[in-house]
């Protein structure tokens, strides 16, 4: 339980065992109803939105052969910030998610997929999907709580390292997408432990350089030099998209989770969870971003954090769709659906960032209520922290 | 996608080169996928078809006028293609008879399609689709052909659409100078698919035509062909139809010593026997499903999201065969047990086999 969040009471405490697994079957019912009615409209959706990135990326990058001319860096840095916004979000994480492999279209399938972002894409499917989406928010279990660098919830021991972490933030936040390629290497810990000898690591490590080496040869040297007397002003411009895109998806995906009101829970919280209670946990555990249907996309539907982490496979033009009927189960089982504008989520967000480089103020509290509000079998408690 | 794929027809090594740094260039996706976006249909692209036109042909068939791929290699008249077409948003490969004569310009194909009753892929072509629509094509393939010099008499014995792959025979114009007899079943005279075609070549005398109209005849009987054609061992024969038909023509052919003188195409598979089901692991997508004994394996991999490969979905085409790393699957048509170990290195087609216990798709 966190010391600022800590409330007297534990928020899942009104709900019974049974209203849990009740809970969760009318979950699995949304769920069973969006799957049925997957279709034409959607694959079009995703068609759509991949045919207009290529093109907008496509003429960003053109429109910057002569960036040499202010208003073309300008128009092509922004297109291309744009182009490689909707390319991770929108597309990449959720193509790697699965969610539109029931399409069984080779060219846009989870198996084939490959991103425009250092990090392979196996390797962040199996810390992305297999870890976080498993583990969402178990300090300890979730790296993404923090991702090994910060301290973002009471629970995490406070280390006097932790005083630097608003710059690591914005560092992390700046290169982003070398920070998520070291975390999904494990690489703090690997480096720590000796595991950096373990061949499967320097593998992928290997890995992880040639994705590197192929997206600096096209954004920092090919570009450039097929702009000729343009090459520094493209240089500058790639290097800018990728900042943007970088500053951008830090930003939504810091509001997923670390926005004041998310619960974390405890390890021992999830042995024997069952599906009623993983739910929960998903429920609790994410947060939304209020905003326009533009803001949506650009978020690659993450703004609906709190659906995606309930389905992570639906496709993500369906998020927006549920989440009226997702809020009104929050709001008839007694549940907080957090949400919150763009700005507000950050500043939350930020604000916890600084808050916990300090140490603890107060001690934390005992133990929380187990789930089904007894005290009798502690294997079964889903303690929201 | 990160495969690197050279354009086919590429040998000189500069424009290997050239290609090489367009992908530098797109990466992490390929330059055909740019190109795809303007040219789905240039060369050296996977071979897709653009629909031209719809034709009815009776009230559950239509005819689809495609423009090929520049990629596409001709066909011999008899063969098949496997096309894939995206149906309520989920691309269903399905295999059709080639039904036009080939020609040099091989600017344009056309596919005769039956829609059976609850058909996904059938009854979306031949009622939904629109021309315009692309759609995803393989090479032709197939032995249902006629050899190179045509045999001098010659017997089709056909049903419903199994006309269609004798249609591209009767087209090519390769058995101008042959005796043809065509024995043809169909519901009605409306049902008979290319009905006033074949009528046609009937009256001008390039084919003797026999129509079997089974909703007043009854169905045909096999050896009901020693009074409608009394030459027909004497034949070259190439049969094409429903199960029921094929099972009794190869009977009657063999047990009168001439198998040799059938060539069948068979539409679809025969399901004898059930396997007793098991577990199913497509081991590179890590996924694991329990499939019943009835269920093929391309079943139950596409039910699961694994992106199976496949084709005729009859056991004829191949275009679905995986290996099978270790466990025991049966094969629907005629309950054979094939089992594995690792480094058998046994393939199995998984769209007519299902699991006879635990096993393991390498997928």
């Amino acid at each position: 339980m966190t010391v600022i969040q800590k409330k007297a009471d534990n928020p899942i405490a009104h709900l019974t065992v049974e209203d849990i697994e009740t809970l969760g079957k009318e979950l699995d019912a949304i769920r069973e109803r969006v799957i049925a009615s997957r279709g034409e409209r959607d694959a079009a959706y995703i068609r759509k939105v991949i045919s207009t990135q290529r093109k907008l990326e496509i003429s960003s990058r053109v429109v910057l052969l002569f960036s040499l001319f202010p208003p073309a860096w300008i128009v092509g840095t922004a297109g291309l910030s744009v182009a490689k916004i909707l390319e991770n979000m929108e597309i990449g994480h959720n193509v790697l998610h699965g969610q539109w492999d029931w399409m069984r279209d080779p060219k846009i399938h989870s198996t084939s997929w490959e991103w425009d972002h250092v990090a392979p894409a196996d390797q962040w499917k199996q810390s992305h999907n297999e870890l976080h989406h498993r583990y969402t928010n178990v300090v300890g279990k979730d790296n993404d709580l923090g991702y090994g660098i910060m301290r973002v919830d009471e629970d995490q021991p406070w280390h006097p390292a932790h005083l630097g972490q608003p710059l690591y933030n914005f560092l992390n936040a700046c290169f982003f997408e070398y920070g998520i390629a070291a975390y999904d290497l494990d690489l703090g810990n690997k480096l720590k432990n000796g595991g950096h000898k373990d061949p499967e690591f320097r593998r992928r490590v290997r890995a992880v350089g040639r994705k590197i080496r192929r997206q600096f040869l096209k954004d920092y040297l090919l570009f450039p030099v097929l702009s000729g007397p343009s090459f520094l002003h493209t240089l500058a411009a790639n290097f800018t998209a990728n900042l943007i895109r970088n500053l951008w998806s830090h930003s939504v995906i810091m509001c997923g989770h670390f926005p004041e009101g998310v619960e974390t829970f405890e390890k021992t919280s999830i042995e024997g969870e069952t599906r009623g209670e993983w739910y929960v946990r998903q429920m609790l555990g994410s947060a939304n971003i209020s905003g326009s249907r533009l803001m949506h996309i650009m978020t690659g539907n993450l703004s609906f954090q709190i659906e995606h982490h309930l389905f992570p496979d639906l496709p993500s033009n369906r998020y927006q769709e549920i989440a009226p009927e997702v809020r009104a189960l929050f709001d008839r089982y007694g549940l907080k659906y957090t949400t919150g504008s763009l700005p507000r989520q950050v500043f939350s967000a930020w604000k916890k960032v600084f808050r916990l480089a300090l140490p603890n103020r107060r001690q934390p509290a005992a133990p929380a209520t187990p789930l089904d509000g007894s005290t009798d079998h502690p294997t079964r408690e889903l303690v929201a922290a | 996608m990160t495969a690197t794929v050279p354009p086919p027809g590429t040998t000189r090594s500069l424009r290997r080169r050239l290609w090489r740094l367009a992908e530098t260039v797109t990466t992490p996706v390929l330059p055909s996928d740019y190109l795809d976006l303007i040219a789905p249909l240039r060369a050296g692209a996977d071979l897709r078809g653009r629909i031209l036109a719809v034709q009815p042909e009776t009230p559950d068939a239509a005819t689809l006028l495609i423009q090929p791929g520049r990629s596409w290699r001709g066909h011999v008249p008899g063969q098949y293609i496997r096309l894939g077409v995206d149906v309520d948003g989920v691309r269903q490969w399905r295999a059709y008879s080639v039904t036009s004569a080939p020609s040099r310009r091989a600017d344009r194909i056309s596919v005769t399609v039956k829609a059976i009753p609850d058909g996904v892929v059938s009854n979306h072509l031949v009622r939904r689709i629109r021309p315009g629509t692309i759609v995803q094509l393989d090479q032709a393939c197939g032995d249902f052909v006629l050899p190179e010099r045509a045999p001098s008499r010659v017997l089709f014995l056909t049903a419903g659409s199994g006309i269609t792959p004798v249609a591209g025979m009767l087209r090519s114009g390769a058995l101008a100078g042959s005796d043809v007899v065509l024995v043809h079943s169909a519901p009605t005279a409306a049902d008979v698919v290319f009905g006033a075609e074949l009528r046609g070549l009937a009256e001008r005398g390039a084919i003797r035509l026999i129509e079997r109209h089974t909703e007043v005849e009854g169905l045909l009987d096999v050896a009901e062909l020693d009074t409608l054609v009394p030459d027909h061992l004497d034949r070259q024969t190439w049969a094409c139809g429903p199960l029921g038909l094929l099972d009794a023509a190869e009977a009657h052919w063999a047990a009168r010593g001439h198998a040799a003188r059938l060539h069948t195409e068979r539409f679809r598979p025969t399901v004898i026997t059930a396997g007793d089901g098991g577990t199913v692991t497509f081991t590179r997508s890590s996924v694991t499903v329990a499939a019943t004994g009835a269920t093929p394996l391309l079943d139950a991999g596409e039910n699961a999201g694994v992106l199976m490969p496949s084709g005729c979905r009859m056991g004829i085409c191949f275009g679905c065969v995986l290996p099978l790393r270790q466990g025991a699957v049966r094969d629907l048509r005629n309950g054979q047990l094939t089992t594995a170990l690792p480094g058998d290195g046994v393939r199995v087609q998984t769209c007519v086999s299902a699991a006879a216990g635990p096993c393991e798709l390498e997928i």
